[in-house]
């Protein structure tokens, strides 16, 4: 099919590639299409590009070079300290974790054969027997517990020290089970174990260098701020293992630059590339564009401690003033969903999809805000590239304000120190919040009274109390039900806007296939390198 | 060589020495300005209270400053350059391999830039005002006028987007034979010596046009020296000491200058490195790097300076 003839894109490709592997049916494609104008026929021809690509045979060999988008000397090899999409990259490939979670967001058993708990506060883990690290030592409980105590130990700098911390007692049962003791009961605790920092490490390891694991591929060479190259592991325990011969990691950190590496044929993928790239990557043929689910985003946040969030109207006032849609389509360009205003993202088992988004109506706006008596001031709004996006939403937002009579004073501020000096600090600022797979996490990370980043600094003992007594619950639909009624109390009482939830966009060469979502990040999760192969 | 050219010349490297230790300090004064600490960074996000605090003392950053610096001094007077607060990794293996790389790129650009620009600049200094010494004026101002990005940015599109002849990206370690060393350096040594030669150039023209209009070389012409010995004798040696300066300078701008180039083509070389560390607020790797930085440009300088004493028929 020729593309020129209709304003179908790669982008739209990637789109219903996303929902043909969230599992979306046919007929429902089908709709997806005729509502974007497509004649059934035409239509056909494309679901069937799209299905191509998600399902084919993988085929063995290569070297497969992928250029990520932030590297430095910090780079580590130390799951523990691992910051950025660059560390998850080559930890994922040197090292597994206990569970996983897969493209829907469903936690499943890796190293770990079984985490059982009858009370959610003392968990039994059954390793995977067979399992050899990269060096030929087995893996054993007392790895298992090395790696986790790691992060207790505030000297290590561990990025998860905080979500680590309700873990009271690690105790070896035998060579292949141990036992974890929590502070409280927590029936989150497979899927916590899915966090990228919690790689199990052997015992003992002081020196990461090496990059010994029990994972899909062997640490070759590693140059923090240059690269990386890893070959393929030949013991590897999963059956099958990685399909490419060898991996290859570097970052490129500037934009252009990376795309252009991309179509040059220097690289196979560019991670995460700009919306205002994706036009050039769609013009050339042989490439794809790879769109992660949404698993971040860019919130305004009005501290209620401070003037003027201190005043509750002047909060609404802002929640109607923010037009989802069109920050949506011109800040993101399309890619990523709707927010309505709480931190659960889309496709998570615990999201309330009945809680709307307050619509854009700058009638209603203008009454809060006036009730809020805030006109004839000028607010300032801190704003920077380090929070993704929030210059352009700020952009957007002024104009809005403006047409209305509100002077909105937006202060660009540089990346540099930007979550030291202003995020959490400013009255009125933007952050920037990645995944995290449990309700729990982010509600205890950024809503209960006591979070270490409440944004807004909203406080609800009421809110506490529900958030205590879900985490112990086993019972699902119980939970979900509690975690629904949180969601609507952070969307109507929190200073906290969440006008948006933003999907990565990685670009790919055409040949390579069997790439998918997964909610904890670009690249799948950044553990690509395990599952692509190249096609013909 | 007299005790006078000798007596200038060690005058010149003990101011030197001075430069070197108070360029160390400004840099560790500029660095604690910075807002934030390598800790903090580190934790980024994730960075609270009690995590930074017991990180900090893990690292020893719970020191006061001015101790710190003094124990960097020592160990650096010592040759021993840390360990980077980054990664713990020697500070010396981090530096390594990308300081040869970036004196690579500098010694190619050097060498292919200096002949050019020299050859250029008293060729269209002999023949001012000619049609030849036009078009060179108008080139230059033309080269002087885009910024590095744009030729780089241009240079990539065109030879690795479209023509497909080079690679979009220098790694300079995989260069295992001319063939690929070519590939590899011809884009970042073409940029830079767009931006380096136009500066050497028009000093060049400057300092030979300025002897060609002393009166000993008026003499030398009267007393029927040919043009060219007239050049090549009596005008360039007299030039020798400016010129000298603007290759020293344009050069020295090789050595720390050059991270727009590293960026683009994703070039492993020292400029980069800095910028890193500086963005981890990582003390041991800014402080070497910076002397690495003004160690070269003080070595260029005070070669130019030597060759500017020693071409000087007065004092020498």
């Amino acid at each position: 099919m020729d593309s020129r003839t209709t304003n179908w894109t790669n982008s739209d490709d990637a789109i219903l590639e996303n929902a043909v592997r969230r599992g979306a049916t046919r007929r429902e494609l089908l709709h997806m299409l005729l509502a974007g104008g497509m004649a059934m026929s035409a239509g056909s021809l494309i679901l069937g590009r799209a299905t191509d690509a998600v399902a084919a045979t993988p085929v063995a060999g290569g070297h497969l070079k992928v250029a990520g988008f932030t590297s430095s000397t910090a780079d580590t090899l130390d799951p523990a300290k691992a910051s950025n999409s660059t560390d998850y990259s080559r930890c994922c490939a040197l090292y597994n974790r206990l569970s996983v979670l897969d493209k829907s967001g469903q936690t499943q058993m890796e190293l770990a054969e079984r985490i059982d708990s009858a009370d959610a506060k003392i968990w039994t883990v059954k390793l995977r027997k067979g399992v050899v690290f990269h060096d030929g030592k087995p893996l054993t409980s007392a790895d298992v517990i090395f790696s986790l105590k790691r992060h207790l130990d505030p000297n290590i700098g561990s990025k998860v020290n905080a979500i680590a911390k309700q873990i009271t007692d690690l105790k070896a049962v035998d060579d292949l089970t141990l036992e974890i003791t929590l502070t409280a009961a927590n029936a989150d605790l497979p899927t916590i174990l899915a966090l990228h920092h919690f790689m199990i490490v052997a015992d003992g390891t002081t020196d990461f260098s090496k990059g010994n694991g029990t994972g899909a591929f062997v640490l070759e060479s590693f140059k923090p701020g240059v690269r990386s190259i890893m070959r393929k592991n030949r013991n590897y325990w999963k059956a099958g293992g990685p399909h490419v011969d060898t991996f290859e990691f570097f970052a490129i950190n500037e934009d252009n630059a990376r795309v252009n590496a991309l179509l040059s044929g220097d690289i196979h993928v560019a991670a995460a590339i700009n919306p205002r790239s994706v036009r050039l990557v769609e013009s050339r043929p042989g490439f794809v564009l790879s769109r992660s689910s949404s698993n971040s985003y860019t919130n305004l946040n009005m501290r209620l401690d401070m003037a003027p969030g201190q005043n509750k109207d002047f909060v609404t006032g802002m929640k109607h003033l923010v037009n989802r849609d069109q920050i949506l389509k011109s800040a993101l360009r399309g890619f990523g969903d709707i927010g309505n205003d709480q931190p659960v993202f889309p496709g998570n088992i615990y999201r309330n999809n009945d809680l709307r988004p307050k619509p854009f109506d700058p009638d209603k706006a203008k009454f809060y805000f006036k009730k809020a008596d805030v006109f004839g001031h000028s607010i300032p709004v801190v704003a920077s590239e380090a929070a993704s996006s929030s210059i352009d939403m700020a952009m957007l937002l002024q104009a809005n304000a403006a047409a209305i009579g509100l002077k909105l004073d937006i202060q660009r501020v540089p990346s540099d120190g930007y979550w030291n000096n202003y995020w959490l600090k400013a009255p009125v600022h933007f952050g920037n919040i990645n995944y995290r797979p449990t309700p729990d996490i982010l509600f205890s990370l950024l809503y209960a009274s006591q979070a270490p980043w409440n944004e807004s600094q909203y406080k609800s003992e009421k809110f506490d109390g529900m958030l205590v007594e879900a985490r112990g619950m086993l019972d699902q639909a119980k939970r979900k039900e509690i975690y629904g009624q949180l969601q609507a109390m952070i969307a109507e009482e929190a200073g906290t806007i969440i006008p948006a939830y933003i999907a990565a966009v990685d670009a790919v060469t055409a040949k390579l296939k069997g790439m998918e979502i997964n909610p904890l990040g670009g690249m799948m999760g950044y553990s690509m390198a395990e599952h692509v192969w190249f096609g013909a | 060589m007299n005790i006078r050219v000798l007596d200038l010349i060690l005058s010149r490297l003990f101011v030197a020495m001075i430069t070197l230790l108070i360029v160390s300090f400004a840099v560790f004064f500029a660095t604690n300005l910075l807002p934030g600490d390598t800790a903090s960074i580190l934790l980024g996000q994730a960075a609270t209270p009690e995590a930074a605090e017991g990180l900090r003392r893990a690292m020893h950053l719970d020191e006061p400053a001015v101790l710190r610096f003094i124990h960097w001094l020592l160990d650096f007077l010592r040759g021993d350059f840390g360990t980077s607060y980054a990664n713990s990794m020697p500070v010396v293996a981090l530096i390594g391999d990308r300081f040869v790389n970036t004196m690579k790129l500098a010694g190619i650009t050097a060498l292919l830039a200096v002949p050019i620009s020299l050859t250029l600049g008293i060729t269209s200094a002999v023949l001012r005002g000619s049609l030849y010494d036009r078009v060179v004026t108008v080139l230059l101002i033309g080269i002087i006028s885009v910024p590095e990005f744009m030729v780089a940015t241009c240079a990539v599109l065109f030879f690795a987007v479209y023509l497909k002849w080079l690679p979009a990206l220098s790694f300079a370690n995989d260069a295992h034979s001319f063939a690929d060393m070519l590939k590899i350096y011809s884009m970042p040594v073409i940029t830079l010596t767009f931006g380096v030669s136009a500066q050497i150039i028009r000093m060049t023209r400057a300092a030979v046009i300025e002897t060609l209009d002393t009166t000993y070389v008026e003499m030398a012409l009267l007393k029927g020296a040919s043009r060219g010995r007239m050049v090549l004798k009596h005008a360039l040696p007299n030039a020798l000491g400016p010129i000298a300066n603007a290759v020293a300078l344009s050069l020295s701008y090789l050595i720390g200058g050059v991270i727009i180039v590293e960026t683009i083509f994703n070039y492993p070389g020292i400029a980069k490195l800095m910028v890193d560390a500086v963005s981890t607020r990582d003390l041991p790797l800014i402080q070497t790097c910076a002397m690495i930085f003004c160690l070269g440009y003080l070595l260029l300088t005070t070669a130019a300076d030597i060759v500017a004493i020693l071409s000087n028929p007065r004092i020498r």
